[in-house]
């Protein structure tokens, strides 16, 4: 049996109780709880952006095994509030020509016009283009849509079960809305208190 | 050279005294800031004269490393009381010690054996002097590199977070601030070079020529000083800085704004 493609065992953040988690090929994960029950930090251990306990597997290879650029490229994450470092949109982007702009609903003319001027929705749609030209095997979207209007947020997760089908990736996404989690998870888990649990 | 009475100095600390006063008087509150740096400025320098007239005439390389010592420990002390966002301990005050150390002392050293090629080359008259000269400009430097450093990085935490993010190395997001960094601590010594001789007659110059020394030999001691400054402050700068850099991420490349001190602003103040 080959390996899970992310398996989490006994991750620890801050004083919380270990959690497991396993992520197969292609699956689409929910993940829902109040807000400051832990969900970002959970995300950002995964990256291994914040110091955390516990084993984190990619293909059966510990995290701690991988060079942590490499593994940030592998293991990609998306926060809610995305930030940008240069006035310019096109220099975030390392190959701006192959980015697929159209199929979010963005104009390529976005590039060329400063950061200042895009608006919310705009910025978390370009920080996902950005983030997936790294091609990550494993998404950690934290609110993916939650400024987007419905045809965007439509066209949003249309791309997103593309991408996954496509790379053989897997997602795990945030959400405080019900009526999304159910569409688009298979499966759903609960963050209450930094404590992880299936939802039957 | 015309020799200075007390009574001179007293003069032109008057002028200090009627800013302090005017200072005062309109509630701008650096009146006793100016007065305090006054007389810090009248003790340390008397003191100094004192002790450099023991030293000089002993001409001992213990004595003359001593007094070095005792100018590092200073500037990096200054250092470290410049600094919004110190780290916390004490790394902070050795890693700034430590690079005007390598910086002034390598190129101080260098200047004395090389350029000059002084017998001994610890002589007080050159050395203690020059020193001090680099010294206290690699210590602004490094003060104000540092501080920039820091403050910026802070500022910055989600862009350098979502560089992070991307699969950036801890050294390649902090780039920018580095260059920054550096940026702002060599202005001052690159505007003093810009500006010698058109707008300023530097220090050193200006010492050389009131005591009688002949003016071409005096610029060529300035421009002397100036390379040995640049060097020195540019040197100490990328140390502190670089340090600075792989102090705040750690082998994971996480940015650990947690080795900073926090600054707290009291409630009701505003600023």
């Amino acid at each position: 049996m080959p390996a899970p493609l992310l398996e989490v065992k006994a991750l620890q953040v801050l004083n919380g109780p270990p959690n497991d988690l396993l992520l197969e090929a292609g699956a689409l994960v929910g993940l829902e709880g109040p807000s400051g029950a832990g969900k970002s930090l959970f995300f950002k251990a995964l990256a291994d952006l914040i110091p955390h306990q516990g084993l984190v597997m990619l293909e059966g290879q510990s995290q701690a095994g991988f060079a942590a650029p490499l593994w940030r490229k592998r293991v990609g994450y998306l926060p809610a509030e995305s930030a940008w470092w240069s006035d310019q949109v096109e220099s975030h982007f390392q190959f701006p020509a192959f980015v697929p702009f159209e199929a979010l609903g963005l104009s390529r003319d976005l590039l060329n016009g400063p950061v200042s001027r895009l608006s919310t929705g705009e910025k978390q749609r370009l920080a996902l283009l950005r983030l997936l030209e790294n091609k990550p095997q494993v998404l950690l979207l934290d609110e993916p849509t939650a400024s987007l209007d419905r045809a965007s947020r439509g066209l949003l997760e249309a791309f997103l079960l593309d991408y996954l089908a496509k790379s053989g990736g897997a997602a795990i996404f945030t959400s405080h809305d019900p009526e999304q989690l159910v569409r688009l998870a298979s499966k759903r888990y609960q963050m209450e208190n930094l404590a992880l649990s299936e939802v039957p | 050279m015309i020799l200075l009475s007390w009574v001179d100095l007293t003069l032109a600390g008057s002028l200090v005294v009627l800013l302090a006063l005017i200072n005062w008087f309109q509630g701008l509150g650096l009146g006793r800031k100016i007065l305090l740096g006054a007389a810090r400025a009248v003790v340390q320098l008397t003191l100094v004269g004192l002790v450099l007239k023991s030293i000089f005439a002993w001409n001992d390389p213990w004595a003359v490393g001593s007094v070095a010592l005792v100018m590092l420990l200073f500037a990096g002390r200054e250092v470290q009381a410049r600094q919004t966002r110190p780290f916390e301990g004490l790394s902070g005050y050795w890693a700034g010690t430590s690079a005007m150390f390598v910086s002034s002392f390598g190129v101080g050293f260098f200047a004395l054996t090389v350029v000059l090629g002084n017998h001994p080359w610890y002589q007080p008259q050159y050395a203690i002097p020059l020193l001090g000269m680099l010294l206290g400009n690699c210590m602004t430097g490094v003060a104000l590199g540092l501080n920039q450093f820091s403050q910026g990085i802070h500022r910055d935490q989600a862009a350098i977070e979502a560089k992070l993010t991307l699969g950036w190395t801890g050294w390649a997001a902090s780039g920018e601030h580095r260059r920054q960094a550096l940026q702002m601590a060599l202005t001052p010594i690159l505007n003093a070079m810009a500006s010698a001789g058109l707008v300023s007659i530097p220090g050193m110059m200006t010492g050389q020529i009131l005591a009688g020394g002949p003016p071409m030999e005096a610029a060529k001691y300035q421009i002397l000083i100036l390379f040995m400054i640049a060097a020195g402050t540019g040197f100490g700068v990328l140390l502190a800085v670089s340090w600075a850099a792989y102090r705040l991420f750690d082998e994971r490349h996480r940015l650990r704004l947690d080795r900073l001190r926090a600054v707290f602003v009291p409630k009701g103040k505003r600023i």
